[in-house]
This record gives structure tokens, C-alpha cells and sequence, in this order.
């Protein structure tokens, strides 16, 4: 469903990604695990178009992404829940929630919100509520619903865990289980490895800009150079 | 008594315009942070446009037309080809630039057009309404009424449109904006088009009873300036009761103590504003979480 291959970003002068190759496939959730500063925000942001790339190509659903500006790589059904959240601070609950359904207006946009409720109940009695009040767990609780609401066939999630109290990183990571059941791709990113591979598919380690390792969750989990480096086991 | 009518009824005309000028602020100023002080340009555009529109023998109501879409295409204009390729830059840079885009559209109004003072016949007829002794123009009404109408349009485009929560988000974060799939520089373009249109509006209306010039806009600039200030910058609600309030300000300081300090008001108004109480009567202070 998307393809990475050979990516490269920078920052000014200074490169971030030297040439970052991924897959991911259609109804698989992958995660992409790694120290801070790794490059795996700028990774999910070249993907979702809002960081320049300077090499490489995205391919997703068979289309090259690189001349479609990010607003237009919403519609292809490409949907990113940032890291830092990046609500719309001055709007409502509901108002962010509606906004993630920009690109559309018929009856499903009422269920959708419904669904994000009921997967979120706070939100619902916070919704008319001015987003920026909201404490940083419902935010990101937020930004999940607002980018679900975009009908994403592949959805970037970018540190859902930051800075959550475990009881709520257990209930965000369940809510990824359960896009999988409703046949959505997940890329996740991750700072929390052990969580996230328990949950994915397959997982890449990235260290510096590259991808150091790959394979299937399970066998990263297992891996002693991964369990003693990431994993802290 | 009759006095005091007199003075509230010419405040509340001049308040309409300075509420319209204020208006056209919140529309760019809410999509970009961007305080737009070629918003008294438009106004002047507005006014001459429609001037020589139907000194060629358009009529009047068809030049009014013409000079709101002929202003907005240059809205649009000034969005694309001053304040889009300079992207990225601070908020007070492109501020600069709005005040560079003032200047240049005074001097090509003036080569353009002329450097004389038009006025083109009120829509209404100039024969004076009574009341209670007190008394006021019909094309005053008019104003008053195009203040209302614009308000209670962009209230309603803000507060139950798609469109314009779009507008509102962009103005938060632009990439969040960018990643629902909003296109940011179509919101820019919208808000600099209707802003303009509104602006040119005000100069529409207004232009039978105050007349218009190349130079007009400055000084109008500052009072919608002064006015969005007072009421709240951003907020539509805000900016309609800052300019009804400047103008009151205005008509009681001629009235009462010197027509003289007339204009100075506006400026004391904006200190005073910058001062007790920065973010207006109808602001909200600026709240974020981390």
C-alpha cells in the first residue's frame, strides 16, 4: 500500500533521513521504533507531504507522491495524527473533529463522529469545549479522532503515547488494535518500542536517519540486540 | 436633547464605516495573523472606481458592482503576488508588506486616476430624515445598514460554515490545516478577496457622503485600525462595536469638546486599548497548553 524507497530529508543543510527504505501493506499495522531524533517524525512527515524531501520516492496506492502538495495527499486516503498533536486550539472539540472531515459532507460525517465519541467518551463531554483547554492525553485523544475522521485507508500515527499516563497508552494502543479489525493501515511511530511491537505487524529500528533492522514484531521483541538496545530488557 | 441625538446619529454613520473598515481587518487577520494596512486602499478603491465607472456613463448601481469585484481581483492579486511568495517570513514582515502594497496602490490610484476629490449621488436621495428634531442623511442609513449586513454575514460564515472553520484553523496552524486536506493558500485568497470586497463596499457606500480621493485610505486604515483594536482584534462581533463605539467616541469629542481633537481620539483610543486592556472588550486572552 506504501512504499519508502531510498527517502532522504534535511533540514537546511544538515540531512536527517540518508535514504530510508519501508513497506507497508494493505491492512498491516508497522511500526517504526527508535531513539529520539531518530528521523521517524521527519519520516511520517515527508510521507504525509508537510516536510520537503530531497531524494527518493513515496509510493502510495501506486501513485509517486512527490509532486502532490500535503492537502492533496488527505484525499488519496493518507491521514497523519502529528506528533505535538497540532490541534486547532482556538475551535471546539467537535468543531476539530468536523474539520477532519474537510473533504466531506454527507451522512457518514455524523457517524464517524459518533464512532469517535464512543471510542473516546471524554471528548463527547468536552465537545463543545474550546480544544486548547484540553489536557495533553485528550488532545492526542483528539488529534486520533480528527485524523480518523479524513476515511484514512493508511493512517500515520506519530507518538500516540507522549507523554500519557500508562493507563491511557494501553487504551490508545488498543484503539490502533481495533483500526486494524476495521481493515485501516497503521504506520506508527514510537519512542515506547516494547509497546508498540506488541501490537504491530512488523516493525523497523531506525538509528540516525536509517533503517538499522527490520523484520516481524515478534522476532524484534526477541532479538537480544534489540531487547538490550530499545528495549531496556 | 435634540443635540445629543444629533451627535449620537453622526457617530453611529461614521461608526458604520469605521465597523466595515474594522470588519475587512478581522476577515485577514483571522485567516493569517496578519493585520492588513492596505485595508483603507480598498475602501478608496471601492470609491474611485465606482466614480469613473459611472462618470462613463455605467449606472450607479452596476459601478458599485464593478468597483467590489474590480477591488477583490486586487485582494487577490496582493495576497498572490506579495504576502504568498513571502511565506515563512515573520508576521510583522509581512505586515511591512501590506503597508509597502498601501503606498503603491495610493501612487497607482494617482496616476491612474487624479488627485481630485468625487463624490457620486447618494442612493437615496439627500433630503434629510427628522427625528425628534435630530437629523440624518438617508445614505447614512444605508451605511449603517451595510455595517449590519457584513456583520451578521461573516458571523454567520464563521460560526456555522465549514468554510470558514477552515479559515479559523488555518490561521491556528497551518499544517495541522494542511493535513485535513484544507489548502491554505485558497483560504488566504478567499479572505484577502472578501475582505477587499469589503472594504470596497464601505467606500461604496460612503463615498456620497464623505467623497473620496486617492489619499483616503491612510487615515481610514487607522480609525479601522483603531476600532478593531478597541473591539477585540479577530472577533466580528468585536470589530462591528469598536467602530460603532470609535464613532461615538468621535461625534461626542466634536460635539462636546472641539472638533479639533476629533481625530486625535482614534490614537488615544489605541493607546489606552494597548495599555489597560490589550486583547479588546470582546478578546479572549491568548490560552494555549502545552
Amino acid at each position: 500500500m506504501l512504499s519508502v524507497e531510498g527517502l532522504r530529508s534535511r533540514y537546511g543543510r544538515i540531512e536527517v533521513l540518508h535514504g530510508v527504505d519501508l513497506e507497508v501493506g494493505s491492512g498491516e499495522i508497522v511500526t517504526v521504533v527508535g531513539a529520539n531524533g531518530a528521523g521517524k517524525t521527519t519520516l511520517l512527515r515527508c510521507i504525509s507531504g508537510v516536510q520537503p524531501t530531497s531524494g527518493g520516492a513515496i509510493i502510495f496506492r501506486g501513485e509517486a507522491l512527490k509532486s502532490i502538495p500535503a492537502h492533496r495527499r488527505v484525499g488519496l486516503g493518507l491521514s497523519h495524527s502529528p506528533e505535538g498533536r497540532l490541534i486547532f486550539t482556538n475551535l471546539t472539540v467537535e468543531e476539530n473533529l468536523r474539520l477532519g472531515a474537510y473533504l466531506f459532507a454527507d451522512e457518514r460525517v455524523e457517524r464517524d463522529m459518533a464512532d469517535s465519541f464512543t471510542m473516546f467518551p471524554i471528548l463527547k463531554e468536552k465537545r463543545n469545549l474550546p480544544a486548547g483547554g484540553l489536557s495533553g492525553g485528550q488532545q492526542q485523544m483528539l488529534a486520533i479522532g480528527r485524523a480518523l475522521m479524513a476515511r484514512p485507508a493508511c493512517l500515520l500515527l506519530d507518538e500516540p503515547s507522549m507523554g500519557l499516563a500508562p493507563i491511557l497508552v494501553a487504551q490508545i494502543l488498543d484503539v490502533v488494535k481495533t483500526l486494524k479489525s476495521l481493515g485501516v493501515t497503521v504506520l506508527l511511530v514510537e519512542q515506547n518500542a516494547y509497546a508498540a511491537l506488541q501490537i504491530a505487524d512488523r516493525g523497523y529500528v531506525m538509528e540516525t536517519g536509517r533503517i538499522v533492522f527490520s523484520g516481524a514484531a515478534g522476532e524484534l521483541i526477541a532479538d537480544p540486540r534489540i531487547r538490550e538496545a530499545y528495549l531496556g530488557i | 436633547m435634540a443635540e445629543l441625538l444629533q451627535y449620537l446619529l453622526s457617530g453611529v454613520t461614521v461608526g458604520a464605516v469605521y465597523a466595515l473598515v474594522a470588519l475587512g481587518f478581522t476577515l485577514i487577520y483571522n485567516a493569517s495573523d496578519v493585520v492588513n494596512f492596505a485595508q483603507g486602499e480598498f475602501v478608496m478603491l471601492g470609491g474611485m472606481i465606482s466614480f469613473f465607472a459611472w462618470q462613463a456613463g455605467i449606472p450607479l448601481p452596476l459601478a458599485a458592482i464593478l468597483a467590489i469585484i474590480a477591488t477583490a481581483s486586487v485582494g487577490v492579486l496582493l495576497n498572490k503576488l506579495a504576502i504568498e511568495p513571502a511565506r515563512g517570513a515573520p508576521v510583522a514582515s509581512l505586515i511591512i508588506i501590506t503597508i509597502g502594497a498601501s503606498i503603491f496602490l495610493r501612487g497607482g490610484a494617482q496616476l491612474v486616476f487624479d488627485k481630485q476629490l468625487h463624490r457620486f449621488p447618494s442612493f437615496s436621495g439627500d433630503d434629510p430624515i427628522r427625528i425628534l428634531g435630530a437629523t440624518i442623511l438617508p445614505q447614512s442609513l444605508w451605511v449603517i445598514a451595510g455595517a449590519v449586513a457584513i456583520f451578521l454575514s461573516l458571523w454567520l460564515f464563521f460560526a456555522h460554515t465549514l468554510t470558514g472553520k477552515a479559515v479559523l484553523a488555518t490561521a491556528n496552524n497551518r499544517i495541522a490545516a494542511s493535513l485535513v486536506g484544507i489548502n491554505p493558500n485558497h483560504m488566504m485568497t478567499l479572505s484577502f478577496a472578501v475582505s477587499a470586497a469589503i472594504g470596497a463596499l464601505a467606500g461604496v457606500l460612503v463615498t456620497p457622503i464623505t467623497l473620496t480621493s486617492y489619499d483616503l485610505g491612510v487615515a481610514i486604515a487607522l480609525k479601522g485600525f483603531a476600532a478593531a483594536m478597541l473591539g477585540g482584534m479577530g472577533i466580528p462581533a468585536g470589530a462591528l462595536a469598536g467602530g460603532l463605539l470609535l464613532g461615538l467616541i468621535e461625534a461626542f469629542t466634536a460635539g462636546y469638546v472641539s472638533s479639533v481633537y476629533k481625530d486625535a481620539v482614534a490614537f488615544v483610543v489605541i493607546l489606552a486599548v494597548l495599555f489597560a486592556m490589550p486583547q479588546g472588550l470582546f478578546g479572549r486572552k491568548a490560552m494555549d497548553r502545552v
